[in-house]
Formats: C-alpha cells, sequence, structure tokens
C-alpha cells in the first residue's frame, strides 16, 4: 500500500508531502502519524507541504485533525511551506485552518517547536514546585 | 460564446478526482491562467469532483477552452446522476453538509470561480458549471 514517510528527528516527527494526495492516502497517513506519536513519545510534529500546489477541504481538514490529535497527545504540529498560491485559495475557500500552526520553512518551524517544548517543561516543573 | 472541448474525464474513484485535478491543471497552464488563478480553479475542481464522487455516486467532468472578445478561460462542467440536492440554497452555505465533510465546496467553488451555475433535481442528479477567466 502506498505510503507517506514519517521520519524521526530527535523528539520530533518529520512528514514531507511530495505526492498529489487522493482521499485514502490522506486518512492513512492521519492513522500512521497518531501511531508513530505515540510508539516513539515525539513532542513535536513538522508536516512540509511545500510539495503541495492545492490544498483542498478535505486535506485542510486532514491537517486539522493531525494537529487536534497531536495535541492530545501531547505533541505540537507545525505545518511548513505552505505556497502563497495556496494560501490565498485556502482563505478563499473558507478554510483559515484554525489551531494549526505554521511557518515559512522547517528552520522556523523547527525552532517553533522548540520553544514550545521548552516552554512546556518550564510550565510542568513551575507545577511541580507550586504543587 | 465559443467553446471548445479539451476533453472530459470520469468521476469514478478517488484517483479520479486526483486525475481531475492534474486535467485541469494542464488546461490552466495551457490557457495562460497566472498561479494564482490556476490554484484556484484547481481546487474548485477537486471539492466538486469529490461531491459528484462522494454525494453524486460518481459523474463525469466536461472541460472546455472559452474564448471571447479576446480573453480566454476555462468552463468546467461537473455532472452526476446521484440522488439530487433537495434544497440548493441550504447546500451552498458554509458548513451545511449531509455527509461528513466540512460542508465548505459548494460554497467554495463558488467563491474560487468566475462564474458558478447550479442545477439539481431530486432523483435525477446535479450538474455545477464553473467558469475562470484569464484576467
Amino acid at each position: 500500500m502506498e505510503r507517506i514517510p514519517i521520519l524521526k528527528l530527535g523528539p520530533f516527527l518529520l512528514v514531507s508531502i511530495q505526492v498529489d494526495m487522493h482521499d485514502r492516502l490522506v486518512l492513512t497517513l492521519q492513522d500512521d502519524l497518531t501511531e508513530r506519536i505515540v510508539q516513539t513519545r515525539a513532542r513535536g510534529v513538522l508536516i512540509d507541504i511545500s510539495g503541495l500546489d492545492m490544498v483542498d477541504s478535505f486535506i485542510g481538514r486532514m491537517l486539522g485533525n493531525i494537529a487536534g490529535m497531536a495535541r492530545i497527545l501531547d505533541a505540537e504540529t507545525v505545518v511548513i511551506g505552505m505556497q502563497p498560491s495556496v494560501a490565498i485559495t485556502l482563505v478563499e475557500l473558507g478554510l483559515s485552518l484554525p489551531g494549526i500552526r505554521t511557518a515559512l520553512n522547517i528552520d522556523r518551524g523547527m525552532d517553533l517547536l522548540r520553544a514550545s517544548l521548552e516552554e512546556r517543561t518550564e510550565d510542568f516543573s513551575a507545577g511541580n514546585q507550586a504543587g | 460564446m465559443p467553446a471548445t472541448k479539451r476533453g472530459s474525464l470520469s468521476i469514478r474513484s478517488q484517483d479520479d478526482v486526483v486525475g481531475v485535478r492534474q486535467a485541469v491543471r494542464r488546461a490552466a497552464v495551457d490557457i495562460g491562467l497566472n498561479l494564482i488563478d490556476q490554484t484556484k480553479i484547481v481546487t474548485a475542481a477537486s471539492e466538486l469532483a469529490r461531491n459528484a464522487f462522494v454525494y453524486g455516486r460518481g459523474g463525469e467532468v466536461l472541460i472546455e477552452d472559452l474564448q471571447e472578445s479576446g480573453r480566454r478561460g476555462l468552463r468546467l462542467s461537473f455532472e452526476d446522476h446521484g440522488p439530487g440536492i433537495p434544497d440548493i440554497q441550504k447546500a451552498m452555505t458554509d458548513g451545511y453538509t449531509s455527509g461528513t465533510g466540512l460542508g465548505l465546496g459548494l460554497g467554495g467553488a463558488k467563491r474560487l470561480s468566475d462564474e458558478f451555475q447550479i442545477f439539481s433535481e431530486e432523483g435525477a442528479g446535479t450538474r455545477v458549471v464553473i467558469t475562470r477567466w484569464k484576467s
């Protein structure tokens, strides 16, 4: 079965979507990613969509679902590399991707994830001291 | 208005939805739409092709080149023979869905097109025609 590879980068997972995805492949990626988050105890997910020349409501919803499920599993999601024409079209379509963090490229995406990881770790130790 | 048929594709599977996106992209590049307009019509086509497949139990799309007083355009006609849409106005409303989608398909496709027409008859099917002109 066709699959999109998921790479482990330290505490994070990296997915780079390079193919025009049919709906089943989108759903497989959603399932695979949640499974890998649990398996690897990843704290963050980077989804590179620079290879996608369009994002429709189905793919947009999948990105939102992944971010939501990852959050419940204590991992942050950052979508990186969205093409400007895709961003313009998404807004006109009516999808503003609420709850999804985005970054222009992988470096900025990593920075976001690292900062958020530090923040969460600090909150945790602060909470411990208070308790 | 002179229209030239470029091709027609049947939409019977998820792979066909991808095929429609690719064919519409090729046509959009061919008539010289800019990248943003290409992306808009490809995205609209993806929504409508999925609708035809999921709600219309399959259908087809006709792709035509248009020429009117020197400007070029692309017209896509999606047709299915599914159950039809009982209340078009409701179906056009963002957030309304009879299935499991986001309910952005029809309204979104309309916003992404220069011209949009929808005809539907209960029990007979649905036809959606969209046009994007080269700006």
